[in-house]
């Protein structure tokens, strides 16, 4: 048996990939990943997908552009350049705070979710000239496959293919 | 899975599977252009390019060529400039508000109403940008020490808080859209066969897989998008109006623009979404998936918007009076009885009373009817700036500068440009991109789907 063989059993529903999934979990058998046009609620804590911890992400760059803001206007328009406009009280910082509140505001939403964005694409590894991995094209139409690896599961493909057999999948091929 | 109530109107109409809603919806970018979208284009093309050319006449001549004088030195651009904002407020509120209340039937409509937001977002920052004058200082907006001098943009001031607003707006709404449409684009490339295509598609789908882990961060990145998006929507237009409010100019001196600004916006932008849409489910077979519920929907947030903008209007022009003082006093009766009183009452026509209509059920899932009422909200929401912005300046303290505006052909010229060059990118838009959210439509295909709900009530 080749090392790196893979199994692909494929499904053309979502619900019946979820309910098969669950009973090849039961089984014991690890799948590896799960290729869907779109995203199967459920499915994430049955193979054990953890929840994504992009939304820290998004708050600490929130962060980042709320003291960024705030301190280049204390900078700009406190200390390097004071300016009298209006009449309106400038000496101090907390002085000239209420002025300051929508810049900080959409600093700190440019900030969060371009950098959420970013960290997105490249944790997932979407970027301009990036290969799509998926293994068939039919799963971003209307097939949804899930990926097994043999060697995860100690067991020989034929052992995989027939418990996959018996799941609803319409397709089982071996690469 | 979730269940939906069976007393919901089901979304998608029709015996549809998931295959069927990839092919109805990427028809439009597989097959050929109908004749019609030609027709459409070239006269959209023809209207942007002679907006190119009279924007072009006015950066090499100067500002002198619109009607400006010295009483009235903000008309047409700015009122152009906070229409087109305000048109561009429908798609986000669409897209992030929505989708925190859990609003499915925004589905079918985000896609397209976030591509409105951008191109309309496009337009708006033309008009400040042509106003300038001299266009390539423009960078002299961003906070870079004046001149690479010493002296730094005032941050106290409005209208570089505008700067800031329509920027973030603009930049954060193109992500929010791009994202969601990754995995469609994805969608396209696995479906085309020819080269050219497939490369470019590709390319734009920049190698989505649909892998779980991609699904869940996905997701998550779509709500945090929408939390984020949601004060933004609502900022924008309040920072747009902060222009206004924070000046000593009777008419515009008022703590009620910010919500008053909000609401029109989400008006005029829930209008320019009902007019594109309603031609296109039309034009590109699109009627099991814009329903009339989905429009009738949406003339429910007109009622709204609409009444909020009706009270604003009345509120404002109580407190003219109750403030006791004269010139704020003065504005309003000069609004609605001075020389612009036309302007004035076509406002009060289109944005007050016609909306009221809407409260019945037989004229709101009229298509026609609602086609027609989405461009008068339209007209009348440009009015409502006009209103604002000409007639509080046209006659100002002195009697002896009391002046009209009279807009020039390069006045004109400019606005039908941003209207073509608008409409020639949403056509290329529609023709090219997946004009509805495959990935997310498909998630509820089986709660809100027509056969599924049939099934589920005869169990």
């Amino acid at each position: 048996m080749a090392h790196n063989k893979v199994i692909y059993a494929m499904y053309d529903d979502d619900m019946v990939l979820l309910e098969g999934a669950k009973k090849l979990v039961a089984k014991g058998i690890y799948i590896r990943d799960v290729f869907s046009p779109f995203p199967i609620h459920g499915l994430d804590p049955v193979i054990g997908i953890k929840q994504t911890r992009l939304a820290i992400c998004a708050f600490i760059y929130g962060l980042v552009g709320l003291t960024l803001a705030l301190a280049g206007m204390y900078y700009f328009m406190i200390v390097d350049w004071p300016m009298n406009i209006g009449g309106k009280p400038n000496d101090f910082f907390y002085q000239n705070i209420p002025a300051f509140v929508p810049i900080s505001f959409e600093f700190t939403v440019l900030l969060a979710a371009h950098g959420m964005a970013l960290t997105y694409f490249i944790r997932n590894w979407t970027l301009p000239g990036v290969q799509a991995r998926n293994p068939y094209p039919e799963t971003t139409d209307d097939r949804f496959v899930m990926e097994i690896h043999p060697t995860d599961n100690g067991m020989t493909a034929e052992e995989l293919a027939k418990h996959l057999s018996e799941m609803g999948t319409i397709n089982i091929e071996e690469r | 899975m979730h269940q939906e109530s069976a007393i919901r109107k089901p979304l998608i109409l029709g015996e549809k599977t998931y295959g069927e809603i990839t092919d109805d919806v990427l028809a439009s970018v597989t097959g050929k252009a109908n004749k019609s979208w030609w027709i459409v284009f070239g006269i959209a093309s023809v209207m942007a390019l002679w907006g190119i050319g009279c924007i072009l006449y006015l950066l090499g001549t100067g500002i002198g060529t619109w009607g400006l004088n010295k009483t009235v030195g903000w008309a047409w651009d700015i009122t152009n400039f906070v229409w087109w904002v305000g048109i561009g407020h429908a798609g986000t509120l669409i897209s992030a508000v929505l989708l925190l209340f859990r609003q499915k039937w925004r589905m079918a409509i985000n896609r397209s109403a976030e591509a409105m937001t951008i191109f309309a977002v496009m337009m708006a920052a033309v008009w400040p940008g042509i106003h300038m004058g001299r266009i390539w200082l423009a960078y002299f907006v961003f906070p870079l020490p004046n001149q690479f001098g010493s002296l730094w943009v005032n941050f106290n001031s409005p209208l570089l808080w505008d700067v800031f607003a329509i920027s973030t707006y603009f930049s954060v709404s193109l992500v929010f859209w791009y994202i969601g449409l990754i995995p469609d684009f994805a969608t396209i490339r696995d479906r085309v066969t020819k080269t050219v295509p497939k490369q470019v598609y590709s390319l734009l789908a920049f190698g989505w897989t649909g892998n779980a882990k991609a699904w869940n961060r996905f997701e998550e990145i779509s709500l945090v998008l929408a939390g984020l998006a949601t004060p933004l929507v609502f900022s924008v237009h309040s920072i747009v109006s902060m222009d206004f409010a924070t000046s000593v100019i009777p008419g515009w001196h008022t703590t009620i623009f910010p919500p008053y600004f909000v609401s029109g916006a989400v008006f005029s932008g829930f209008a320019m979404v009902l007019t594109l849409l309603i031609i296109m489910r039309k034009v590109m077979n699109l009627e099991n998936y814009i329903t009339i519920k989905h429009i009738e929907y949406m003339n429910i947030v007109i009622i709204v918007t609409g009444s909020i903008v009706g009270v604003a209007y009345l509120t404002e022009l109580f407190i003219s009076w109750y403030s006791g003082v004269e010139y704020e006093a003065y504005a309003f009766i000069n609004r609605a009885t001075g020389p612009y009183w036309w302007s004035y009452w076509a406002m009060m026509t289109c944005n007050v009373v016609s909306p009221q209509v809407f409260w019945f059920k037989k004229l709101r899932t009229n298509i026609g009817f609602t086609f027609f009422m989405s461009i008068i909200v339209n007209i009348g929401m440009w009015f409502e700036r006009f209103v604002i912005i000409v007639t509080s300046l046209h006659r100002d303290y002195l009697p002896s500068s009391w002046t009209m505006f009279h807009p020039t052909f390069v006045d004109i010229g400019c606005f039908i440009g941003t209207i073509g060059i608008f409409f020639v990118l949403f056509l290329l838009f529609s023709r090219f991109f997946p004009v509805l959210p495959l990935n997310e439509l498909k998630t509820i295909l089986k709660s809100s789907g027509e056969q599924y709900k049939t099934k589920a009530e005869e169990h």
